[in-house]
C-alpha cells in the first residue's frame, strides 16, 4: 500500500463543496481564467469559506511576493515560468472530460502501474479515470478516522482545519516558514488551494501510519499545496507522503510548503516519495517541482525526521530541514534522489542547531543515470548559544553511464567552539568490476544494477516504514529500467 | 567438458595471448601457471566474459557450446564459475540475498524452481560447512570489510553454493596464510568432482602440495609453453620460469 496527503478525493470534495455552498454551477464557469490577482487571491479564499485573518495573511503574502524575484542559485536550469499564465483556482475535472476506462489510457502509464504491483480499482483513479465515487478505500477511509477522532487526533484537509480549528492553524501557520521566506513559499502563502492538517494531542501516540491508506486521495494534491502537522507534548506520529505510482498531472509547476511543529518530547517522522511525471525521455515536458519543507523542534528533546525518495519530476528543488530550537533536540535527514535521463534534482537539508545538545544526522545518496543531473545542497548551522551540538553528515552520490552529473554543497558554520562536526563524502562510479562479479555469478545487467543501487540506498530505505520501502526499492527498479545498455 | 582452440586475445591493440590450446576433461583439475604477465589471469577473464578483452582469433567450446558466444550471465548459468583475484566489494547488498539472487538466477535458466529464503538458508548453511565459513558471514555485505583471507574464502563458497561445472580460480592462494591457504585447499578439494572440472590458476607450487592437479600447463608470453604432470611443478619450483621460456623460444626459431 502506499498513501497520499489529503483526506478526501476529488470526487468527494466536488460533492461537498456543491452541498456546502448550496449552489449547483456550471463546473467550466467555476474555473478561474490564468493569472494572479489580489482578486483571484479573494476568490479562493471566498470559495473556501477561510476567516478574515487567513485571507488577510495571504494578501500580505502576495504583497510580498510581487517585491520578489526567482531564485537563481540552484544548480538547474530551465525555462523561465509566466506565472500569470497559470490558472490559480479550478474546479475539478468533470467526469466527461476524463478517460472514460483504462482502455483510453497511455499503455505505457499502465505498464508501469502493473510492475509496480498498484492494485487495478487504485490504477483507474490514478489514471484519472472517471468513476464511482463509492470506494472501498474511501469508507475505509472514513472508518479510520473515527477512530482517529476518538484519540483527539485532528486529520483533515487544510481548508476544513482553517474552519473548524482556526485558532491552531493561526498560532502556528507561517511559524516554521514565514510567508516571505522564499519567492515559491511566498507564492505558495498566497495560493494554496489545499493540503492536509495534522495535530497530534499531548501524550497520543498516533496508532497508524498517517494516510498510509489514502493513496485513492492523490487526484485532489494541488498545484500549490499546504501541509501543517502539529506534536504537542510527548506525542507521536509518522506521516507519509506521496505514491510511487507516476500521476497523471497537467500542471507543471508545484510549489508546496510543509511545515511541522515539535513540542516537548514530541516526535514526528515524515516519509516522502515523490515520483511525479519526470518528461519523456529527451527531456520534454515533466513537473517542476519546487518545494520548501522544514520542521521546528521547538521543545526539548522533540525529534523530527525526514525521509525522502524522489525520483519523479523533471526538476526538484527541496530542502527538508529542521530547526533544532529545544535543548536536546534531535533532526534527521535520509534522502535518495534519483535522476535518470534529463531529471535534474538540487536537493538537500538544513539543520540549524539553536538549543544545546541537539544533535543532526544527514545521509544523502544520489544516483545519476542517463543525462540526469544530481546535486546535493546541504547547510549545518551551529549558532552561538548551541553547546555541545553535533552534526553527523554522509553524502554518497553513485553514477550510471558517462553522460550524468553528480555535485555536493556542503555549507557548514560553526559558532560554537564546543560543536562536533563530522562529514563523509563519497563519489563512485557503478562499478564495471561490480557489475562483472554479479554477471559472472549469473545476475543479469538490469537485477544487477538494481541490486548494487539498491545496497547503496539500503541506509535510508531501513527508515522508511516497512511497506513503503518495498515500494521504494521497486520504484528504483522501474526509474532505473533502460540506464545502462 | 573444455576445449580452447588457437585462442588469440588483444587489450587495446596489445596482443596478449597468442594461440592459446588446451583442453580439459570433466573430473580434471589443470593447473596454470606462468610467470607474471604471461597471460594467465587474461585467460581467466576471457573464460567468464570480461568485455575489455577483444577475442581476435580462435575459438572455445564449452560442452559442445560456443562459449565466446554467450553473455557473462548465461555463460555463469552454463556452469563456468570464476574465482576472482581481487573479489569486489558490493555495500549494502548481503552475501545472503546475493547468493540467493544468484543460485535462483541460475536455477531459473536451467527450468528448475527457484528456492525461497528458508530453503535456501538451509541449503546454504550445508554448504557454509564444506568451506568452513561462519553463518554470520551471510548477513554482512558482499565482501564489504572482508580480510584479504576471507574474500578468498567467500569466493570458494560461493562455488560451494553455485556447484559450477567449470570452476576458474584465479590465483585464490594470493595473499593467504598458511593456514588460510589449508583451509581453502581443503574447501577445493572437497568440491572436487566427477563432474566438474576446475582450472587453478597460481604463481606458485605451494598450493599444488594441498590440491594435487591432474595436469600442469605453463602459460609463456601468451602460448602454452609446457604441459605435463604434477612433478613439472615441482621441476618449475627448482628452475624458475626462464628455462622454459628458453626452450620456448628456441622452439620458435626452429619453427622459423
Amino acid at each position: 500500500m502506499s498513501n497520499m496527503t489529503s483526506a478526501t478525493s476529488p470526487i468527494d470534495q466536488w460533492e461537498k463543496e456543491e452541498y456546502k455552498y448550496g449552489f449547483v454551477t456550471d463546473i467550466e464557469t467555476d474555473t478561474l481564467p490564468p493569472g494572479l490577482s489580489e482578486d483571484v487571491i479573494r476568490v479562493i479564499s471566498g470559495k473556501k469559506q477561510e476567516p478574515q485573518w487567513l485571507l488577510d495573511w495571504r494578501l500580505k503574502a502576495y504583497r510580498h511576493w510581487q517585491t520578489m524575484t526567482e531564485p537563481t542559485w540552484a544548480n538547474i536550469k530551465y525555462p523561465p515560468i509566466d506565472f500569470q499564465k497559470i490558472i490559480y483556482y479550478s474546479a475539478p475535472k468533470l467526469d466527461k472530460d476524463r478517460p472514460k476506462s483504462l482502455d483510453e489510457v497511455d499503455p505505457k502509464l499502465l505498464e508501469t502501474y502493473e510492475k509496480l504491483g498498484i492494485p487495478l480499482e487504485e490504477r483507474a483513479v490514478l489514471a484519472g479515470v472517471a468513476v464511482d465515487a463509492v470506494f472501498d478505500s474511501i469508507s475505509v477511509a472514513t472508518t479510520f478516522k473515527e477512530k482517529l477522532g476518538e484519540l483527539g487526533i485532528i486529520f483533515c484537509s487544510f481548508s476544513e482545519a482553517a474552519r473548524d480549528h482556526s485558532e491552531l492553524v493561526k498560532k502556528y501557520l507561517g511559524s516554521v516558514v514565514p510567508y516571505s521566506d522564499n519567492f515559491y513559499a511566498t507564492l505558495n502563502s498566497a495560493v494554496f488551494t489545499d493540503g492536509s492538517f495534522v495535530y497530534i494531542p499531548k501524550g497520543v501516540r498516533c496508532p497508524m501510519e498517517l494516510s498510509t491508506y489514502f493513496r485513492i486521495n492523490a487526484m485532489s494534491t494541488g498545484q500549490f499545496e499546504r501541509t501543517l502537522i502539529i506534536a504537542d507534548e510527548a506525542s507521536q506520529v509518522s506521516y507519509l507522503e506521496g505514491c510511487t505510482a507516476p500521476m497523471r498531472d497537467e500542471n507543471q509547476l508545484h510549489a508546496a510548503v510543509v511545515e511541522l511543529i515539535a513540542l516537548d518530547d514530541a516526535s514526528i517522522k515524515y516519509s516522502t516519495i515523490q515520483n511525479w511525471y519526470p518528461g519523456d525521455k529527451d527531456g520534454k515536458g515533466g513537473i517542476y517541482n519546487f518545494v520548501t519543507k522544514r520542521g521546528k523542534c521547538l521543545g526539548r528533546r522533540s525529534h523530527i525526521s525526514w525521509t525522502q525518495v524522489e525520483t519523479g519530476s523533471a526538476i526538484t528543488w527541496k530542502y527538508p530541514s529542521c530547526i533544532l530550537q529545544g535543548d536536546d533536540s534531535v533532526g534527521e535527514f535520509y534522502s535518495v534522489a534519483l535522476t535518470n535521463n534529463y531529471q535534474q534534482a538540487d536537493t538537500g537539508t538544513k539543520m540549524i542547531h539553536i538549543g544545546k545538545n541537539t544533535k543532526s544526522t544527514i545521509i544523502s545518496k544520489g544516483i545519476s543515470a542517463g543525462h540526469g543531473q544530481n546535486t546535493y545542497r546541504g547547510g549545518v548551522k551551529i549558532n552561538k548559544g548551541a553547546d555541545n551540538a553535533r552534526n553527523y553528515t554522509q553524502c554518497d552520490s553513485m553514477l550510471i553511464g558517462d553522460q550524468c552529473g553528480a555535485h555536493t554543497f556542503p555549507y557548514i558554520e560553526v559558532k560554537n567552539a564546543t560543536a562536533k562536526m563530522e562529514h563523509e563524502a563519497t563519489t563512485s562510479k557503478i562499478g564495471e568490476d561490480q557489475l562483472f562479479y554479479c554477471n559472472q555469478r549469473g545476475i543479469g545487467m538490469e537485477d544487477a544494477i538494481n541490486m548494487i543501487v539498491n545496497g547503496f540506498c539500503k541506509e535510508v530505505f531501513r527508515e522508511l516504514p516497512m511497506e513503503f520501502a518495498v515500494e521504494a526499492q521497486k520504484l528504483l527498479e522501474v526509474s532505473l529500467e533502460g540506464s545502462v545498455g | 567438458m573444455l576445449e580452447i582452440r588457437n585462442l588469440h586475445v588483444a587489450v587495446d591493440g596489445n596482443e596478449i595471448l597468442k594461440g592459446v590450446d588446451l583442453k580439459v576433461g570433466a573430473g580434471e583439475v589443470h593447473s596454470l601457471m606462468g610467470p607474471n604477465g604471461s597471460g594467465k589471469s587474461t585467460l581467466a577473464q576471457v573464460l567468464a566474459g570480461r568485455e575489455t578483452y577483444e577475442v581476435t582469433d580462435g575459438e572455445v567450446l564449452f560442452n559442445g557450446k560456443d562459449l565466446l558466444d554467450l553473455s557473462p550471465d548465461e555463460r555463469a548459468c552454463e556452469g563456468v564459475f570464476m574465482a576472482f583475484q581481487y573479489p569486489v566489494e558490493i555495500p549494502g547488498v548481503t552475501t545472503n540475498y546475493f547468493l540467493r539472487a544468484a543460485l535462483n538466477a541460475i536455477r531459473k535458466y536451467r527450468g528448475e524452481d527457484e528456492l525461497d529464503a528458508f530453503d535456501f538458508i538451509e541449503f546454504v548453511k550445508e554448504k557454509a560447512r564444506v568451506v568452513a565459513i561462519d553463518n554470520s558471514l551471510l548477513q554482512r555485505a558482499v565482501n564489504d570489510g572482508f580480510s584479504g583471507g576471507e574474500k578468498k574464502r567467500n569466493e570458494i563458497f560461493q562455488m560451494a553454493v553455485l556447484e559450477p561445472k567449470l570452476a576458474i580460480l584465479d590465483e585464490t592462494d594470493s595473499g593467504l596464510d598458511i593456514d588460510a591457504l589449508k583451509i581453502v585447499a581443503e574447501g577445493v578439494n572437497k568440491l572436487r568432482a566427477p563432474d566438474r572440472a576446475i582450472i587453478l590458476i597460481t604463481h606458485y607450487q605451494r598450493l599444488l602440495n594441498y590440491i594435487v592437479p591432474d595436469a600442469v600447463h605453463v602459460l609463456v608470453d601468451g602460448r602454452i609453453a609446457k604441459s605435463g604432470g604434477k612433478e613439472l611443478a615441482l621441476e618449475l619450483e627448482t628452475d624458475g620460469y626462464t628455462k622454459i621460456a628458453g626452450q620456448r623460444a628456441a622452439v620458435e626459431t626452429e619453427k622459423v
